[in-house]
């Protein structure tokens, strides 16, 4: 059975239709790249599939295993493995890093009937993905987000994910705002999720990310829908002459 | 955004139903005729037994109460109190002052049981249910108008402290109570605390001699039982120099269609070096959806930071009551004494909160902090007031304040009404202030992460009042997390 299953999904926000019959099928084991141009509904998609509030889905199904996502809370979505690596991290004033991955992880274990991690458990986790992405420990006691940098914010997403191990993650251009040493670490740390039972979706404007996490199929994204779809050379093929051809495409 | 509008709905729904302290205990009393006149002060001064000076002091602050017209500067709005429709005395029938607590009414003690305070010292003593490293606390426990039972008495005395309804410190310490009754929060104060003065009934009074570190924590609880009955409990405590106490309160109602009032006052005196430290959960009934019933709580609380180098901290989680009219407040008056405000006041339903400090700043070098944490959802109003003074002598002193509210949900408001005045030049004072509303992303964020609605509600909320909450006694925190989140978890369904 194939792991994610969108069918024809169209959506709207504020009465604009934004998606507008997306395609698309993730089988276990495999990466999705998809690009396309400024404001053509990516993050939108990705937004959908995680149930934020503020879209109406107007028509199309999407199913996470053979389950039906849109009828779930956000959070059940989380507990059932859908992660969604932020375009635009939240800050959380107040609550240290460190006990929203804690208040995170028990959540989703409690949801799917698991038992707490105890908190030498726990830490030992969280210092050893740490240490994996070169994040500061110190970092991890400062409150979710607040006052982090731009590429501190996405290698936190990448930790974040690490330690949830999602089924399917959905990484919304985890790879802006990060230096090309922070790019590496973050790539490094997507490769170690990479395994025969997970999918991932690589939301990304640049094809040198595609250089570390090599994709399996990649889509062109444009005006709500899918308008290409092929190998990793179409990456290539894209940075060096741009969207104009899909965007006229899109528009017929 | 339907997330918002379902939070909304969910904090519009909750309170009496989460207000787990609303029963009421079937018990036998004993009331003081209806209504208020000399007679009624006459006859809760017999009752106590009090000495003629004691008779007197009250009934001065009766005729002074006559004079007075009730405040209706705060922002709140209430319908007028009829003072003559109401008892102002109710007792457990045939209460004779408990010898231990095996004497004490099994009714009432099964209601603190249902309460979660632990009465009972051999409880305590044999330490179940004591989390690591909490220290042990004395309790005091007043039900409607007399105090019910103190414990840990003996071991109190030994180190010297007094720690006893102030009902029997008039008959047993009558020179401690004479010289300091009255002198934080005289007589003709204000409305309320000169209503209190002339019918207060019981409550807690303290002493810590010169040199004490007081050896646990002292607290009261305070229940309000009866029916049409006003709660008048009246606190002194006196730390001498040197000395340091710790001292919580904590208060709850059974739920009523009608409103009772509550009108409390407390004095602290803190000597040369010596530091009090006074934590207040309030979580009296507060009333329902529609604004029915409720506890109104206006309360007089002022501390004296006396000698020199003194120090007087409030702490407070305000969570309950139908109104809320309260500034805890420091006078400074001697030379580098330290007064400190730390607040958390939620609001939901129909709840209207008018609260603050006031911080005179009288002697030298004296110093002051204001931390204050309104939450505001449901229809809710949350006011902030607050005073910063600094006397024409008080060279040197500073004060920080910092006055932060969270909305949830568009029907709520917050407000801060902060008043400075500086009669000398060198006074340093400054002020913080931020207004949030809870943000949906933020909500989403949480919730992709796994967590419900209530949960992520209840993480922003604590990461909020954490500043404050760190000020709170162990034992206090804990109850105090949960007792937050269950105000809001209407919120959370
Ligand atoms: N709340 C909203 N109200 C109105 N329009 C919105 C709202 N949210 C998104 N949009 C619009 O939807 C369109 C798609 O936005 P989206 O963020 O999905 O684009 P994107 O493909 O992720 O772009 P980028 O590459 O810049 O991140 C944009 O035109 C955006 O302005
Ligand atoms: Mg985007």
């Amino acid at each position: 059975m194939s792991l994610l299953e969108i069918k024809n999904l169209q959506a709207s926000v504020a009465d604009r239709q934004i998606l507008r019959g997306v395609d698309l099928v993730v089988n276990p084991g495999e990466v999705h790249a998809i690009m396309g141009p400024n404001g053509s509904g990516k993050s939108t998609l990705a937004h959908v599939l995680s149930g934020k509030s503020g879209y109406e889905v107007t028509g199309g199904t999407v199913t996470l295993d053979g389950i039906d996502l849109l009828a779930l809370e956000p959070d059940e979505r989380a507990a059932r493995g859908l992660f969604l690596a932020f375009q635009y991290p939240m800050e959380i004033p107040g609550v240290a890093t460190m006990t929203f991955l804690r208040t995170a992880m028990n959540a989703q274990r409690k949801k799917r009937g698991e038992p707490e991690l105890s908190t030498p458990e726990f830490m030992k986790r969280v210092r050893e993905e740490a240490k994996k992405l070169s994040i500061d420990p110190e970092m991890l006691k400062r409150p979710v987000n607040v006052g982090f940098s731009g590429g501190e914010k996405k290698r936190n997403e990448v930790l974040q994910m690490a330690l949830l191990a999602p089924k399917l993650a959905v990484l919304d251009e985890t790879d802006s705002g990060l230096d090309i040493d922070a790019l590496k670490i973050a790539a490094e740390g997507v490769n170690r999720l990479r395994s025969p039972e997970r999918g991932m979706i690589v939301i990304t404007h640049y094809q040198r990310l595609l250089d570390h996490i090599i994709p399996d199929i990649v889509h062109v994204f444009s005006r709500g829908r899918i308008v290409r779809t092929g190998g990793k050379e179409l990456a290539l093929e894209l940075e060096e002459r741009g969207y104009a051809d899909y965007e006229q495409e899109a528009a017929a | 955004m339907p997330a918002v509008q379902e939070t909304v709905e969910q904090v519009r729904s909750i309170d009496v139903d989460q207000y787990k302290y609303g029963f009421e205990t079937d018990i036998e009393t004993e009331k003081a005729p209806k209504g208020l006149s000399e007679d009624t002060v006459r006859f809760i001064s017999a009752k106590k037994e009090e000495p003629a000076w004691m008779l007197e002091w009250r009934l001065e602050a009766f005729r002074r109460w006559l004079t007075m017209d009730e405040p209706t500067w705060a922002r709140v709005d209430y319908p007028k109190i009829d003072y003559q429709n109401a008892y102002y005395y109710a007792a457990p029938k045939a209460f004779v002052a408990p010898k231990s607590l095996d004497e004490v009414d099994p009714e009432i003690l099964k209601t603190y049981e249902k309460l979660g305070i632990p009465l009972r010292e051999r409880e305590i003593l044999a330490g179940v249910v004591r989390p690591e490293g909490s220290s042990r606390v004395a309790v005091d426990a007043v039900f409607d108008s007399v105090s019910v039972a103190t414990t840990f008495k003996e071991e109190l005395k030994k180190a010297g402290v007094i720690f006893m309804p102030i009902s029997e410190a008039i008959r047993e310490h009558p020179e401690l109570v004479q010289k300091y009754l009255g002198s934080v929060v005289p007589v003709s104060d204000n409305f309320f605390a000169t209503l209190n003065s002339a019918v207060f009934s019981d409550g807690s009074f303290v002493y810590i001699p010169p040199g004490v570190r007081c050896p646990m924590e002292l607290s009261t609880y305070f229940r309000i039982n009866e029916r049409n009955t006003g709660q008048f409990e009246r606190t002194l405590i006196i730390a001498d120099k040197g000395s340091y106490v710790s001292y919580l309160e904590g208060c709850t109602a059974p739920r009523r269609d009608e409103n009772q009032l509550h009108a409390a006052v407390v004095e602290l005196i803190a000597h040369d070096d010596a530091e009090i430290k006074y934590s207040t959960v309030q979580n009296w009934y507060p009333g329902d959806a529609e604004g029915k019933g409720g506890i109104f709580n206006f309360v007089t609380k002022r501390g004296d930071c006396r000698g020199a180098r003194s120090k007087i901290s409030w702490t407070q989680v305000e969570t309950g009551s139908a109104i809320t009219w309260k500034y805890p407040s420091c006078i400074l008056r001697g030379d580098g004494s330290r007064g400190e405000f730390y607040s958390i006041a939620i609001s939901n339903g129909r709840q209207q909160v008018d609260s603050g400090t006031k911080m005179i700043h009288l002697g030298k070098n004296t110093t002051s902090r204001i931390i204050s944490k309104g939450i505001a959802a449901g229809r809710s109003d949350n006011t902030y007031r607050g005073l910063v003074s600094a006397h024409r002598k008080a060279t040197g002193a500073r004060n920080f304040t910092n006055c932060d509210s969270l909305l949830i949900g568009p029907h709520c408001g917050a407000h801060t009404v902060p008043y400075i005045e500086a009669k000398n030049s060198s006074a340093l004072f400054e002020h913080e202030a931020t207004t949030s509303k809870i943000s949906e992303d933020m909500l989403f964020y949480c919730r992709q992460r796994g967590l419900s609605q209530e949960e992520a509600v209840a993480l922003v909320v604590n990461g909020f009042v954490k500043d404050v909450l760190q000020h709170l006694p162990m034992e206090f925190a804990v109850e105090a997390q949960k007792l937050i989140s269950i105000s809001l978890e209407g919120s959370v369904g």
